[in-house]
């Protein structure tokens, strides 16, 4: 019998996928500052790029203080249990229609796979694109703010943290319709109910 | 091609009143000419052939134009400040005609519109040269040669009157302000490129936009003569592509101007300096500057290819005697390159072995005029981009749009299609299985 768990709130949905198609724009409009694409034209692509990282990290300021007053912070607190388990199940296990070895529970809702790739995404990659963003932004200001790089290697930085995050969103995009039925994460995030 | 040794021909422009030898002396102030730069009345014209001199009977020179005589005290009682005229009576015509040798000023800047020049537009700001090349005691200020413009202090300000060349003089060093927000990340950005590129390389972006200016002089071909006569051919721009005492030109209009770390100085080949001709150009006036140095911005230059008399025993440029009577071995009366070298090489005190050949040489002139109104500049995109950008050839700076690590581009894009292609195997397997129940 399948029962309805509300797992994400308003303002987890709401941040999810602003912040989704944030990345996705900033993606897009990177990779043209890049010199990979050409959408917009560079001007604008610079433009938006800016903007976009502008909001990027308006959003995420009040996401940390929505993580951090409602505690929600700890689903992502890493542990070591059935990660083998959960290995096995993605390269085995769902072809055989075996059950998802973690059970998403209201007060667990990651499983410890997805707690690790999150984790690192904002403990090392946020961070990552935040402060080389800010380098190439204040440029100008470095030698006042005491800051000695030079300007390729920051550029390099922020263009491998680029390619981790497109990595995390192929993935991350695949992993969504591997539910039962396979829109089943898709939806849950939208509406906030998920069927387990 | 100097002025030595052809003084009376060259000197109606390159200044001194009657310099006619070598024994000129410049100290002396009745060798100034100041109706030159102070007539009004457009009327005072010096003689092309008369050391400087303005004729004083009509006069016809080259059998076709006719050179009245000046009336010197009606010059003398309507002098005033300089107007775009009359600089524009020499540096205009540099080169011997209308917009040969500089590309960015030539006799259109007399009135020209804003789209031509935004700040001498007759209609609108209608600056004259003086405007920027402001002067103390007659001393002008110039860009380049041995005085660069002042340092970047020479802003507007009273106290550094008197200096008002550099654009940053007026318009400081984070020009570009919004008119109407308060904040415009545009324009901060746009700012922050004025640590390494100068202004003129957005804000000219082609040159030769008012007349056709000379890109190449071959002296190799002059002295070619049909039936006894000389030949001057004319071209598409209707400038000679090959004049009989010139050699063959190439000329341009709209061009688009090339790039080079400059920090306000030029590097010289001296007359008598050894130089090695090899299969590139010779270069005999060469901006300074590079990435390191703090000083050095990217600037536009109209580079002006050549081929010129070269001494192959004793490596020197050679200074040919051009202008000057039958018999005096100046080349365009005698047409014989090894006794103008002979007469030129004399005149200047230099050693001359008797071989002439001919060497491929090169300068850069820097672009400073010609200044198109600001929705003509650059756009981002036309050095921003991988390939084929204004900035192609300038290193030492990392340029995003057109700098990459190719290895990292690499790495990040394998790993990326990994990603995908494992993705769709297992996705595809997925649906191949449910297919299958």
């Amino acid at each position: 019998m399948a029962q309805k768990l509300y797992l994400y709130s308003r303002f987890e949905r709401f941040w999810h996928w602003s912040q989704a198609a944030l990345i996705i724009f900033l993606l897009l409009t990177g990779f043209e500052i890049h010199g990979s694409l050409e959408i917009f034209g560079y001007e604008k692509a610079y433009l938006y790029h800016v903007y976009a990282g502008v909001a990027l990290v308006i959003l995420t300021a009040f996401a940390i203080f929505w993580h951090l007053t409602t505690g929600a912070w700890r689903h992502y607190w890493p542990v070591k249990e059935k990660i083998p388990q959960i290995c096995y199940y993605y390269v085995i296990g769902i072809f055989r229609g075996e059950p998802h070895p973690f059970e998403k529970r209201p007060d667990q809702k990651l499983n410890p796979l997805q707690r690790l790739a999150y984790i690192f995404l904002k403990l090392i990659l946020f961070p990552l694109q935040f402060i080389t963003a800010f380098l190439l932004l204040t440029y100008q200001w470095w030698s006042y703010l005491g800051i000695e790089a030079t300007f390729r290697k920051v550029a390099l930085w922020h263009t491998a943290g680029a390619f981790a995050f497109l990595f995390f969103l192929i993935i991350h995009t695949y992993l969504t319709t591997t539910g039962r039925p396979w829109y089943n994460h898709i939806r849950g995030m939208i509406l906030g109910w998920e069927e387990v | 091609m100097a002025v030595t040794s052809n003084w009376c021909r060259c000197t109606s422009c390159h200044a001194g009143y009657g310099w006619k030898d070598k024994n000129f002396d410049f100290n002396k102030v009745e060798n100034i000419d100041c109706l030159v730069c102070h007539d009004t009345t457009g009327t005072y014209k010096k003689f092309p052939t008369d050391c400087g001199y303005p004729p004083l009977k009509d006069k016809v020179f080259a059998g076709k134009k006719l050179f009245k005589a000046v009336n010197l005290s009606f010059v003398a009682q309507h002098v005033g400040p300089s107007t775009r005229e009359s600089c524009g009576k020499c540096h205009f015509y540099s080169g011997g005609g209308d917009g040969v040798k500089r590309g960015d000023i030539d006799s259109t800047l007399i009135a020209p519109d804003k789209k031509l020049d935004v700040h001498m537009d007759a209609k609108g700001l209608n600056f004259t040269c003086a405007t920027c090349h402001t002067t103390t005691a007659h001393e002008i200020d110039g860009r380049h040669y041995d005085t660069p413009a002042p340092g970047g202090l020479a802003l507007a300000f009273p106290k550094y009157e008197g200096h008002r060349v550099r654009c940053e003089s007026c318009h400081g060093l984070r020009p570009h302000r919004p008119k109407q927000k308060l904040f415009d990340w545009r324009l901060v950005k746009l700012n922050d490129h004025t640590d390494r590129v100068a202004c003129q390389t957005c804000h000219i972006p082609l040159y030769a936009r008012g007349r056709p200016t000379n890109i190449y002089w071959d002296w190799s071909t002059a002295g070619q003569f049909k039936d006894g006569k000389p030949i001057v051919k004319m071209g598409p721009l209707g400038r000679p592509v090959y004049h009989s005492k010139k050699g063959t030109l190439k000329w341009g209009r709209d061009l688009v101007p090339v790039y080079r770390w400059y920090n306000g100085t030029y590097s010289y080949i001296l007359p008598g300096e050894k130089v090695e001709a090899g299969p590139e150009p010779i270069e005999i006036i060469k901006p300074n500057g590079s990435p390191t140095d703090p000083k050095a911005r990217i600037f536009p230059f109209k580079p002006h290819l050549g081929k010129q008399p070269y001494d192959p025993v004793n490596k020197t440029l050679i200074i040919p005697k051009l202008f000057g009577p039958k018999g005096s071995g100046a080349f365009w009366a005698d047409h014989d390159w090894k006794a103008a070298a002979a007469a030129g090489m004399a005149a200047a005190g230099l050693p001359f072995s008797g071989e002439v050949t001919f060497v491929k040489t090169i300068y850069y002139h820097a672009l400073s005029h010609m200044v198109a109104p600001k929705e003509d500049a650059l756009k981002c995109g036309a050095c921003h981009i991988r390939k084929g950008g204004r900035l192609a050839d300038i290193s030492g700076v990392y340029l995003p749009g057109r700098d990459r690590v190719p290895e990292l581009d690499k790495i990040g894009a394998t790993l990326c299609l990994i990603a995908l292609c494992l993705v769709t195997i297992h996705g595809l397997a997925r649906i191949i299985l449910a297919f299958k129940k």
